[in-house]
């Protein structure tokens, strides 16, 4: 068994050999805690764990520390996402910093979508580390106690470090390579761009285990569930990375209710995918859709949550 | 080279209208091959300016001239006697250019005729693309002579990123992966492992992020006499 690196629900579900299952909260765009606090209680027992996302598409919401803050307060495990698009090396690592001392375990270390896709295209693009970096610097803080400057960080760094992984993107040659750099670099677990197609997706885990990389890092398997035929349409058109099967938009197009039709693809995709050996989990990415959440993991027969 | 962009005319004539004799200044250098700031379009903006003034019945007078390069002293010498009878100068010159006249000709306004807009090269006739964005520290005996540091839309140094599709960059279809390239480019020499490396985290104080640049080199310093 791996060593235990924050002791968050988290990483213990993982240890436990457990099947993860993760969810992302989208916080809102304004300062309404309320917003966040509906969606922490909606959620609440449906999964081991929760991203807040970070100014994600590059449109400016209330912040991911301030979310995690809001769903630690609530009682949920939170991931806090972090993007190199918007913080200099400086800001970042402060920002670790004071999200350990408010009790966050765990992070996921991201790129982030360039400022040119948001509401905020004039924005200047920070980029002064890059994401896999971004591991390596948490891995440092935890295990060396050290900065990037190499000084002296004082106290304990409890962190349970996450990456993102897209194995559809391309050169697909190099997107196994790219996972075992991202483990090197110090990831402890992976949530992945959303899978609709399986196929694909198995053939990039043979390659993972290939490597043996299942053993040194926990996989959990991203899923968008397609909540109408223009969301999923758009991802197929316009959402560098997602390959969404004609199969899928097909389907949705034939549905008297599409709502339900896409919960079913999810809970199909989710069944096949337990299926996949040296997976260790799913991510849920309902953008807009987080009540569809708890209905999905219940139908997927993976309630009641372990309790470690 | 330096590329630039001319500014739209009606920019030009509102920053002239303070000015009664205005001098339209060319760049024989980089401007020039970039069709943005030479003799031509220096000509060109002349009449321009010219003929709107006289529509808008302002009592201006334009006049044009071209040196070698706006970004050497030695060049900027010819114009001072025209200077004589000038109020401003439109710079058609990369903003090193216009930088330089403002210093050698404190009395005179200087006016940016065309926005600079990265050190770059053409692609085709009438594209021109950015190459290198002045880091100071160049990395790309790694990464097969291409560089990432500009032309990754984030800068990445590990390779391409989960956006990068169809050999194309996630923020356009017009704009190439480099990290797609500089994968091939590996691939065909047969040093694709290199991409397997871990890039140590980048000292931007070699770059602007140090604050603005200065090149010191004794060996080349005039020596006070004793
Ligand atoms: S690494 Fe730096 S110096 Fe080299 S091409 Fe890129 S920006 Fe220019
Ligand atoms: S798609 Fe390629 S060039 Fe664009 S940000 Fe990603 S790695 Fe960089």
């Amino acid at each position: 068994m791996r060593a235990m690196k924050a002791g968050t629900n988290l990483e213990k579900v993982l240890r436990s050999g457990a099947f993860a299952v993760t969810a992302e909260i989208g916080p809102p765009k304004g300062a309404v805690a309320a917003v966040v606090k509906r969606k922490a209680d909606l959620l609440k027992g449906s999964c081991d764990a929760y991203n807040v996302t970070d100014n994600q598409t590059a449109i400016v919401r209330m912040s991911s520390l301030a979310g995690c803050v809001m769903l630690k307060e609530a009682g949920l495990d939170p991931v806090m996402q972090i993007v190199v698009r918007d913080r200099n090396r400086i800001a970042i690592q402060s920002d670790i910093l004071g999200a350990v001392a408010l009790g966050i375990g765990n992070f996921l270390c991201l790129s982030g979508d360039h400022q040119r896709f948001g509401n905020h295209p004039q924005a200047k693009g920070v980029f002064d580390i890059e994401s896999i970096q971004l591991i390596q610097t948490f891995k440092n803080l935890r295990d060396e106690g050290r900065f990037i400057s190499g000084d002296e960080i004082s106290g304990e760094m409890p962190l349970f470090i996450g990456a993102a992984a897209n194995p559809f993107a391309d050169p697909v040659d190099f997107r196994v390579a790219r996972l075992a750099k991202k483990v090197r670099a110090g990831a402890d677990f992976i949530q992945t761009q959303a899978v609709y197609d399986v196929e694909r997706f198995a053939t990039w885990m043979k390659g993972v285990r290939q490597l043996g990389l299942h053993k040194e890092v926990y996989i959990l398997a991203g899923l968008i569930p397609p909540k109408s035929i223009g969301m999923a349409r758009y991802m197929r058109d316009y959402v560098p990375g997602i390959h969404v099967p004609d199969e899928i938009i097909e389907r949705l197009e034939n549905a008297d209710d599409v709502k339900e039709e896409g919960q079913k693809i999810t809970l199909e995709l989710i069944e096949a995918l337990e299926e996949i050996e040296g997976l260790s989990g799913i991510h849920i990415m309902a953008v807009g859709w987080e009540e569809a959440v708890p209905h999905i993991v219940a139908k997927a027969g993976l309630l009641p949550r372990p309790v470690v | 080279m330096i590329t630039g962009k001319q500014k739209a005319l009606s920019e030009v004539a509102r920053m002239a209208t303070p000015y009664k004799r205005v001098l339209v200044l060319g760049c024989g250098t980089c401007t020039t091959i970039c069709f943005a700031g030479g003799q031509k379009e220096a000509a060109e903006m002349a009449s321009s300016l010219r003929l709107l003034g006289q529509n808008e019945k302002r009592r201006q007078v334009f006049s044009e001239h071209t040196v070698r390069r706006q970004c050497e002293w030695e060049y900027l010498d010819e114009i001072a006697p025209l200077l004589k009878e000038t109020d401003a100068i439109v710079s058609l010159s990369c903003g090193v250019g216009a930088q330089a006249l403002a210093e050698r000709f404190p009395e005179i306004s200087i006016l940016p005729g065309l926005d600079t807009c990265f050190m770059g090269l053409p692609q085709e006739p009438g594209v021109w693309i950015e190459r290198c964005l002045a880091c100071g520290d160049c990395i790309i005996d790694t990464t097969a002579g291409i560089c990432p540091i500009t032309r990754c839309a984030k800068g990445l140094l590990n390779g391409p990123c989960g956006g990068s599709v169809d050999g194309q960059c996630e923020i356009s279809a017009d704009i190439p992966c480099a990290w797609q390239l500089i994968h091939d480019r590996l691939a065909s020499q047969g040093l694709l492992s290199r991409l397997d490396e871990l890039p140590p985290v980048r000292d931007w104080s070699t770059s602007h992020s140090g604050g603005p640049r200065r090149i010191v080199r004794q060996d080349l310093k005039v020596k006070k006499a004793p």
